[in-house]
Formats: structure tokens, C-alpha cells, sequence
């Protein structure tokens, strides 16, 4: 496994490739393949674009790829797509648009499915982006369809976030969600020669211009992504933010918070296994739950009598019971 | 723990557009609990190896109706390989004449090949298959 | 018929449902290929409201239900042209002289993948696909070669391309003129249909905008210097290959028909200067009835609408012409045989459908490039219909059968529905970039593969009575040295042309790209200085970009 993690840095794709997989899988090794990973990640700056289905995200992320390449920076891309809550499958097209920079050796593209649970698929996120990192990507994309809470989780692990709506006859504005409206660094209207386009912009604005803020103002930058239109001005606005977020001190920040929060979540994570590994060990789960449904005991209290039988630290700090 | 999915590539290597075929296969095999990720359609060898490295698959589908198996297949076979991906499953559907189909399996360019009037089911149980063999040895 | 009349069928209408009810039902449901549940019986109660003169007409006549021409096949068989191509030019003229020696009446090439593309033999992508799928044409030389011996004011052609299919155009007429045929007498058909490219076939090239401009200066350049070209062949065809249902491919056909009028119209071109050439290409499918409806919708949709909505003036804006295959989806790989009974189904419901061309599929096309033998049982099929059946002697014989007008009725309103759908989304080349076409015929193709897979569709030695024998049949077999033989002699053109002169073609080929000028003469030009398509097609590229596509499942 070390080996695994050696290649990695030394710049082996199939390496990258795999330990995406075994994170994503949730592998019983992954947690000390992340500890050697660890040292060698907060280098690359992460870039969240999220928006509605057919809001021409996949084109836009490849035209961004385009001017990324051209300042010669190292790219990284995840592309998630839902996963199919009836069959647990999912078709994975995000790659397709940008299927040109395939062979561009200083561009890794990985799809990812929601494969059903929300934490999971942001822990995912970030791990994936943990490897690409340490991999040496100099930008990490992160390409979600923006349509619920697992969405704007995943974002909240990106330095800057574009938001990507469309004109959609203006009534757009109204149904965008208000959690997604406050993740936007930037907001890009994409197929912006449908009309409505100067609408949309408008009212973008004038909610934007509602908070008043001294803190960073989303510029709305309009684009045609399929003719490549705009594209330049919204790599600039993304540089902008940057050196925004990098100057003021917000990058380490929000860099802190997330330190915390990915703490916190993983004591919980580990409480958690760890006492149901106990609970497994000792009671036959089961036979408790047909009690229950018999009425002969409530959940209340034998979930109390589970976890007072169980003790957590032994002494010396040492795990027992 | 472990939430392992099987992981499988559909391409299109070649400049053939009929996609009737591997859009059929992808919802299949999305629909029997596949991640499946597409290339799209004219694709390289190069490209299509690329993609399966990058996206660290279990199986790579190849749906070729041009005539041009018989080049692309042993080809992104060979760059499977050289990218240490000996051990994907290797799968070709498309118009494969009986004499080229045996050739294929038999130089190993291929695990299996798929023709006009095999089911979809065939193609998912074959996947199946594999992976609980792959698993039980 | 009077009210009484048709109250009295009605009472025995409802006698004899009550009679069938009671009856034996066979467990297969009545369904076409296309997942239409079909009536059992259908009565003049389905048909009270046609209006003969409105409705059908005379054949010849608005709305040409009947048929575009007064004699139809009294006058002139429907043109036997079989589709072919393979390997180089010289392979491809050895089989074309082949086929007007055994009594086909017109040509119809099929190109490789590559020069579908627009790629040289010697590009890199072309690898493995040279004269695979169809013949490998590069530049004119090739295109000498191809038509050898074929004097091209005699034959006609029709020429499946459409990204590029303004270059190989452009190198048919420079042919011509080197054989001293004049353009005015050339004769032919280009696809050059490139929506249905973007929702089905999938060869495309460039993005809509410059095509839709190649495909008007097209239109153009026929309209003033070859005026007995068919201009685009707008296809059903390939949408009905990707999985559409019949209605599907009917009103997408038609959808893409309309596009193409409102372009022209739009760049300026006066309605019945360039519509009297397009022609159309559909399917013939496997459920007979179904398409024999489809084919007299299509004529009366498209008469009705090029004259109340586009006000075309001239008779022939407003008739319907089409080129007909069989449909080689239909095909099976298993008993490879019974695809002749398939295909001669298929042939029967495009000839009653009134078709002005055919091509019948051989039966080895879905395991590989038909055989000399194969092709000749596929003409011979059309030969038998023609000469033998009789089903040539009657023009429209199957009009005024209550199913058949019931039929071709709803389909008219099924394809209406499907034209306000496109509407909705602001026209077809938006429903194309929304995806909406796309995903109706990816739907419809599951859903007709689950219902194989399933046994609800049956197939026949494929889900039913299948015996797992082993096919036995003679394939034709591509020369490997094929690829390396045109890569040589691509490279002896390029040492022996004046390259100085084809950049000097390029250069002004890309500078009129990015003006509003016809294209057609530069290409032309370019052609004949012996510049290849792929440095054609690279050149516009460098003007128009690429397209992309967006994927629906």
C-alpha cells in the first residue's frame, strides 16, 4: 500500500486512479493511505461549479480546461453525476465534453456517482481531491449538478464556486435555491444568446446588490460555452477571487473551518464505527429488533442498555472493555 | 464497509457514429447496478486506454459496427496492458464476423464478444459472472 | 355515406365486438414494430370524415397522397439503386460496372468512415476504417477512378455524405467536367443532411451554424449551374436506425425538411428556386401496413405545409420525392437467410407506399459488407416485385382501405403533435441542442430492446425458434492491403501535384469562410487543384470550429 502512495507521488496515473477508487469504496485501508497522503496535500486551490442539468456545465468546465492549460497549470477534475436510487447504477457522461484533453498528460478527469448516502458522497469528494492534490494538480474542478443539499456540500470543500444557470426565459432566478445562491463566488449565465439573457443578469444583480457586504461581490459574467464566448473573462474572475481570498485572508479561513469540520466529522465518524463494531460484537441485533416488534421491549431503553454495556476507553487510553 | 461498485467504461473507438447499441448497453448496465462512465463517440485507442486508466475501471466495453476491430481491439488491448491494466475485463458488441470473433478470444485480445441478438441480460450476467469468479478465487 | 347508414354499421359493430370477446385471443399482443397497439377492425366509421379531393386527391395532384407522379410506376418503375461501396475506387468501379451490368439503373456510393469524416486515409483516426464501411475516396483521383468507364450524364448518383458532403460534390462535378460532361446535364443526389446527423447518424463535423450555411450554398450553387442535382436528401432513415419509432422518424424527417426550408428562405433564396430539389430518404421497416401509412402522411404533411405555411407556388416545391432501404436494423445475425423474406416485406410496403427509389439490404449486412451473391439476391427481390408481383400495375392500390386512411390519419396527427412539441422549444436545431430529439429516440430504443430481450417483440430465429445453429455463409472479406495500397498512392499525389497552388486554394477557401460568401466555387477550385478532403475539411475547421455533442441516454 505504501508503494501505492509512492507512485502516487511520483506521478503515476494508475496509482491516482486507484486510490481514488479505494477512498471512494471506502476501503478498510483508506484511512492510512490518507495519513501518508496527508503531508503532501494543501497545495492545489479547488474550484466547485455546480449548477441546474443542462446548464452547459460539462462545456464550460472544458472550456475553462482550455485556458487553465494555457497558463500551463496542472489540472484536476471530478465530475458527479446521481446515482440511480432505484438500480444503485449510474451513467457517469460528465468526461464526454472534455474527452479532447483525454490525452493531455497534465489533465486527470475522474466521474464520481452520488452512490446514494449525502455524507458519504462529500467525504468522497474531498478525499478524491485529497489524492489529486498530493497527486499535483495545481487546480482541482469540481463539477456537480446543483440541485440539493449533498451538491452544496460538496462545494463548501472548494476555495472559489461558480454557480452556472441559464437564461431559461428569466423565470430562472426565482426557482434558484437560496443555499445555492450563497455559495457563488460567481455567478455565469451560460447560453447567454437564449433570450432572457439581459434579464437574468439584471436580476442576479439587483439581488446581489440587496446585501450590502463589504466581503466579496459576485461578479454575473454571461457566456456561450459551445462557442467558447466569455470564457476568458470568467478564468479572470476565478483569478481575481483568488488572489481575493488569498489576500484577505479568507482562504485560510475557510481552510480552517474546514480543518475542523473534517475533525469533527471524523471523531464522529470513528465514535460511530467504532461503537457499533462493540455492538455487533456483543448482541445479536436482530433478535433485540423482533423484541421490539413483540412489544416485549422499546428502542428507548435498549439502546441506553446497549451503549451502557459497552465502555469505550480502557485505561491508559487504551481501547478495552 | 467496503461500497465497491462495478465500474465499466463504454467507448466508441473509432469513427463509426451507430451509438444505438452502446447507449442500449449503458442504461443496461446502469440499470443492473453499474456505474457505467461513456466516452462518447470517435474516440482514439489512445483515448479510450486513457480513459479506463484515469477512470480506474473494472470492465471496458468496445462497440465497434465499422469493420476496424480487428485494428482497434488488439490495440487498446496492448495499451491496456502497458498501463499495467492486464486485468480488466475486455469486452467487444458490434458487427464481428464469426472468424474475427474466435480470433479475438483467441490471441486474448478480447474476454468476450458480443453480437446482434445477444440480450441485455447476457451482457450483465456475463459481468456478473466474472466478478463473483474473480471474487471466489 | 349517410347518417343512417353508418348508425346501422355501428350496431353491427357492437354485434360483433360482443361475438369477438367471447373468442380465443392469441397471447401475442397486436402491436407494430414501433409499440403501436393496432385495432383489430377497422370500418367506414373511421373513415367518414375523409375528404377524397382534400384528403387524397389524384396522384400527381395536392396533397399527392397518391403519389407525386400522374403514371407512377405505369409510366416508369421506381430506380433500382443499391447502395455499395468497399475498398478503394478500383474495388468500388469493378462493383458499380458489376451492378449496372446486372440491370440497376443508378448508382448510390457508400464512403468509408474516414471520408465520412472528413479525415485523409492517412490520418491517424483513419486507422483500421480505411474502405471498411464504404470506399475510401481522398481527392479527385480518386473519384476519376471510381466512376471509370461510367459516362455520368447516362448514370445518376446518389452519394450518401453530409459533414463534407459539399467537397465530394464539388469533386463529382469537377469529375464530370473532366469526362466533358456539362453540369447542367450531371444528375444525382447528395445527402448533405446534417440535423439528422446531429440526432441519429452521428458523422457530423462542424458546428450547426457553418453547416446549415455549406448546406444553402449548396442549394445555390445547384440552383444556378447544376439544376438536375438533388440538392439533400433529408433522411429518416438513419433516425429510425438509432431506435425511433415510425411516428419518430416521420416527424423528425419532416421537422428537419421544414428546417432546411426556413434556412434557404432565410438566406435569401426565393421558396421555389431550391425546393423542387430536395428529396427525402426513409426506412422501410418490418410492419408493413405502418409504413406504407408513414410514406402517404409524409407526402400529404409536407404538400400541405410547403404550401399554406412556406407558400410554395410551384407543383413540384410541394411533392414529396423519397429514396427508400429497407431497414437494416430489422436484420438478423442468426439464420441470415431469413433476412431475404424480411427485406421483401420491407421492399413491398415502400413500393405500395409509392417510393421513386429503392434499396433492398442483402442478407448478410448485419455480420459484414454484403457479397457479390448477396447483393444480387437484394436486387433480384426488387426485380421479382416489379416484374413478377404485379403490385406494380395499380397506382395507390391500398387507398380507401378504412385501416389504411385511418392510419395514415393519425399518423398526420401523431407527427402534427410531435412538430408543436419542437415549436415549444424554439425550433428544431434547439430541440437538438436541449437534447429532446435525441432522448425520444434513445427511449424508444430501450424500450424496444427490453421488449426483445423480454420476448413481448418477437423475433424470429432470434427469440423464437432459435435452433443455435451455426450461420453458414460466404462474407466478403476487406484486403488489409487495401489501407496501405490508397496510403501509397495518396502519397505519389501529394509528391506530384503543384502545392503551391492547392495552399494557394486553401488560403482562399478559409479567407471566403469567414466572409458571406458561396463556398461552392472555392471548394470547387480547391478540388481541382487536387487538394485532399481532409486538407479541405481541416481548413474549414480552422474557420468553424468543431462540434460537440452532448450525450442522452
Amino acid at each position: 500500500m505504501q508503494q501505492l502512495v509512492e507512485d502516487l507521488l511520483n506521478g503515476s496515473k494508475r496509482a491516482a486512479a486507484r486510490l481514488i477508487s479505494l477512498v471512494e469504496n471506502d476501503d478498510l485501508q483508506k484511512i492510512e493511505l490518507l495519513k501518508e497522503i496527508f503531508p503532501h496535500t494543501g497545495r492545489a486551490y479547488v474550484v466547485g461549479v455546480t449548477g441546474a442539468p443542462g446548464s452547459g456545465k460539462s462545456s464550460l468546465v472544458d472550456c475553462l480546461l482550455q485556458q487553465m492549460r494555457a497558463d500551463d497549470l496542472k489540472i484536476g477534475v471530478i465530475g458527479v453525476d446521481p446515482t440511480s436510487p432505484f438500480s444503485g447504477g449510474a451513467i457517469l457522461g460528465d468526461r464526454i465534453r472534455m474527452q479532447e484533453h483525454a490525452l493531455d498528460q497534465d489533465v486527470f478527469i475522474r466521474s464520481m456517482g452520488t452512490r446514494g448516502s449525502l455524507g458519504g458522497l462529500a467525504r468522497a469528494t474531498r478525499e478524491a481531491i485529497q489524492v489529486l492534490d498530493a497527486f499535483g494538480k495545481d487546480i482541482i474542478l469540481i463539477e456537480t449538478v446543483g440541485v440539493g443539499q449533498s451538491e452544496v456540500d460538496i462545494v463548501r470543500t472548494a476555495d472559489s464556486t461558480m454557480v452556472v444557470l441559464t437564461p431559461a426565459g428569466g423565470d430562472s432566478v426565482q426557482t434558484i435555491k437560496a443555499g445555492i445562491m450563497e455559495i457563488a463566488d460567481i455567478f455565469v449565465i451560460n447560453k447567454a444568446d437564449l433570450p432572457g439573457s439581459e434579464k437574468t443578469i439584471t436580476e442576479i444583480n439587483m439581488m446581489l446588490d440587496m446585501k450590502k457586504s463589504d466581503k466579496w461581490r459576485p461578479p454575473v459574467l454571461p457566456t456561450i460555452s459551445v462557442r467558447s464566448e466569455g470564457i476568458a473573462e470568467v478564468w479572470g474572475a476565478l483569478k481575481e477571487h483568488r488572489s481575493y481570498m488569498e489576500k484577505s485572508g479568507y482562504l485560510m479561513e475557510i481552510r480552517r473551518q474546514r480543518v475542523s469540520r473534517e475533525l469533527t466529522e471524523q471523531v464522529e465518524y470513528l465514535v460511530k464505527s467504532r461503537i457499533w463494531e462493540r455492538v455487533k460484537e456483543r448482541f445479536k441485533l436482530d433478535s433485540l429488533v423482533e423484541k421490539i416488534v413483540l412489544r416485549q421491549k422499546d428502542p428507548y431503553s435498549t439502546a441506553n442498555e446497549l451503549l451502557e454495556q459497552i465502555k469505550f476507553y480502557g485505561e491508559n487510553g487504551k481501547e478495552g472493555d | 464497509m467496503s461500497s465497491k461498485k462495478i465500474r465499466v467504461l463504454v467507448a466508441k473507438p473509432g469513427l463509426d457514429g451507430h451509438d444505438r447499441g452502446v447507449k442500449v448497453v449503458a442504461r443496461g448496465l446502469r440499470d443492473a447496478g453499474m456505474e457505467v462512465i461513456y466516452t462518447g463517440l470517435h474516440q482514439t485507442a489512445q483515448q479510450v486506454a486513457e480513459t479506463a486508466l484515469q477512470e480506474d475501471v473494472d470492465v471496458v466495453g468496445l462497440s465497434i459496427l465499422s469493420g476496424a476491430h480487428m485494428t482497434l481491439v488488439p490495440r487498446i488491448k496492448e495499451l491496456l496492458s502497458k498501463s499495467g491494466m492486464d486485468d480488466v475485463l475486455l469486452l467487444v458488441g458490434g458487427i464481428i464476423p464469426e472468424g474475427d470473433r474466435e480470433e479475438l478470444l483467441a490471441r486474448g485480445h478480447a474476454d468476450q464478444v458480443f453480437t446482434p441478438g445477444d440480450t441485455l441480460e447476457k451482457i450483465t450476467d456475463y459481468i456478473f459472472q466474472s466478478f463473483k469468479e474473480s471474487r471466489d478465487s | 355515406m349517410d347518417q343512417k347508414k353508418l348508425e346501422r354499421i355501428n350496431e353491427l359493430k357492437q354485434l360483433w365486438e360482443k361475438e369477438v370477446e367471447n373468442l380465443n385471443i392469441r397471447e401475442e399482443p397486436p402491436v407494430t414494430v414501433s409499440g403501436r397497439q393496432v385495432e383489430a377492425l377497422n370500418t367506414p366509421l373511421d373513415t367518414k370524415d375523409l375528404d377524397y379531393e382534400k384528403d387524397l386527391g389524384f396522384p400527381g395532384s395536392y396533397p399527392y397522397t397518391r403519389g407525386v407522379q400522374s403514371n407512377m410506376y405505369r409510366g416508369r418503375l421506381w430506380t433500382m439503386r443499391q447502395f455499395s461501396g468497399f475498398g478503394d475506387a478500383y474495388d468500388s468501379n469493378r462493383r458499380y460496372r458489376y451492378l449496372l451490368e446486372q440491370g440497376q439503373t443508378g448508382l448510390s456510393v457508400a464512403f468509408d468512415m474516414p471520408t465520412l469524416m472528413g479525415y485523409d486515409s492517412d490520418s491517424e483516426r483513419s486507422l483500421g476504417e480505411v474502405g471498411r464501411c464504404g470506399v475510401a475516396i481522398d481527392s479527385l483521383e480518386d473519384m476519376e477512378i471510381l466512376f471509370d468507364q461510367i459516362p455520368l450524364d447516362q448514370v445518376t448518383t446518389s452519394m450518401t455524405i453530409n459533414g463534407p458532403a459539399a467537397i465530394l460534390w464539388c469533386m463529382y462535378l469537377a469529375n464530370a467536367e473532366k469526362q466533358g460532361v456539362s453540369l447542367k446535364q450531371v444528375g444525382g443526389t447528395i445527402q448533405n443532411d446534417i440535423l439528422k446527423e446531429y440526432t441519429a447518424q452521428k458523422s457530423w463535423i462542424f458546428p450547426p451554424d457553418p453547416s446549415m450555411r455549406l448546406i444553402t450554398d449548396i442549394f445555390a450553387f445547384a440552383a444556378d449551374q447544376v439544376p438536375r442535382w438533388n440538392t439533400i436528401s433529408i433522411s429518416g432513415y438513419h433516425i429510425r436506425e438509432a431506435g425511433s419509432t415510425a411516428v419518430q422518424e416521420l416527424a423528425f424527417t419532416l421537422a428537419d425538411g421544414f428546417a432546411y426550408v426556413e434556412a434557404g428562405i432565410n438566406s435569401g433564396l426565393d421558396v421555389d428556386r431550391f425546393a423542387p430539389r430536395l428529396s427525402f430518404f426513409f426506412n422501410a421497416h418490418i410492419d408493413f401496413f405502418e409504413e406504407i401509412c408513414k410514406y402517404r402522411a409524409a407526402r400529404r404533411i409536407w404538400a400541405r405545409r410547403m404550401k399554406e405555411k412556406y407558400g410554395a407556388k410551384d407543383p413540384r416545391s410541394l411533392m414529396m420525392r423519397f429514396h427508400t432501404q429497407t431497414a437494416g436494423c430489422s436484420l438478423t445475425a442468426q439464420e441470415p437467410e431469413n433476412n431475404i423474406i424480411r427485406t421483401t416485406t420491407e421492399a413491398l410496403s415502400a413500393v405500395l407506399g409509392g417510393t421513386q427509389s429503392l434499396h433492398t439490404n442483402s442478407m448478410d449486412e448485419v455480420l459484414a459488407l454484403p457479397s457479390e451473391k448477396a447483393v444480387k439476391i437484394a436486387l433480384r427481390t426488387q426485380q421479382v416485385l416489379a416484374f413478377e408481383s404485379g403490385v406494380a400495375n395499380n397506382i395507390d392500390p391500398l387507398a380507401g382501405s378504412y385501416f389504411i386512411e385511418a392510419l395514415t390519419d393519425q399518423m398526420e396527427a401523431e407527427a402534427e403533435e410531435y412538430f408543436r412539441r419542437i415549436d415549444d422549444l424554439g425550433g428544431v436545431l434547439p430541440a437538438i441542442e436541449q437534447g429532446f430529439i435525441q432522448q425520444e429516440i434513445a427511449d424508444a430504443a430501450y424500450e424496444y430492446q427490453k421488449a426483445v430481450d423480454k420476448g413481448d417483440r418477437i423475433v424470429v430465429g432470434v427469440n423464437r425458434y432459435n435452433t443455435g445453429e451455426p450461420m453458414e455463409i460466404e462474407l466478403l472479406k476487406i484486403d488489409p492491403e487495401v489501407e496501405k495500397k490508397q496510403l501509397e498512392r495518396l502519397q505519389k499525389l501529394k509528391e506530384r501535384r503543384d502545392g503551391v497552388k492547392v495552399a494557394g486554394s486553401l488560403e482562399s477557401l478559409k479567407k471566403s469562410a469567414a466572409s458571406s460568401d458561396n463556398l461552392i466555387p472555392l471548394i470547387l477550385e480547391a478540388v481541382r487543384c487536387y487538394a485532399t478532403e481532409g486538407e479541405i475539411v481541416s481548413a474549414l475547421k480552422d474557420v468553424f470550429g468543431e462540434y460537440k455533442e452532448k450525450p442522452l441516454f
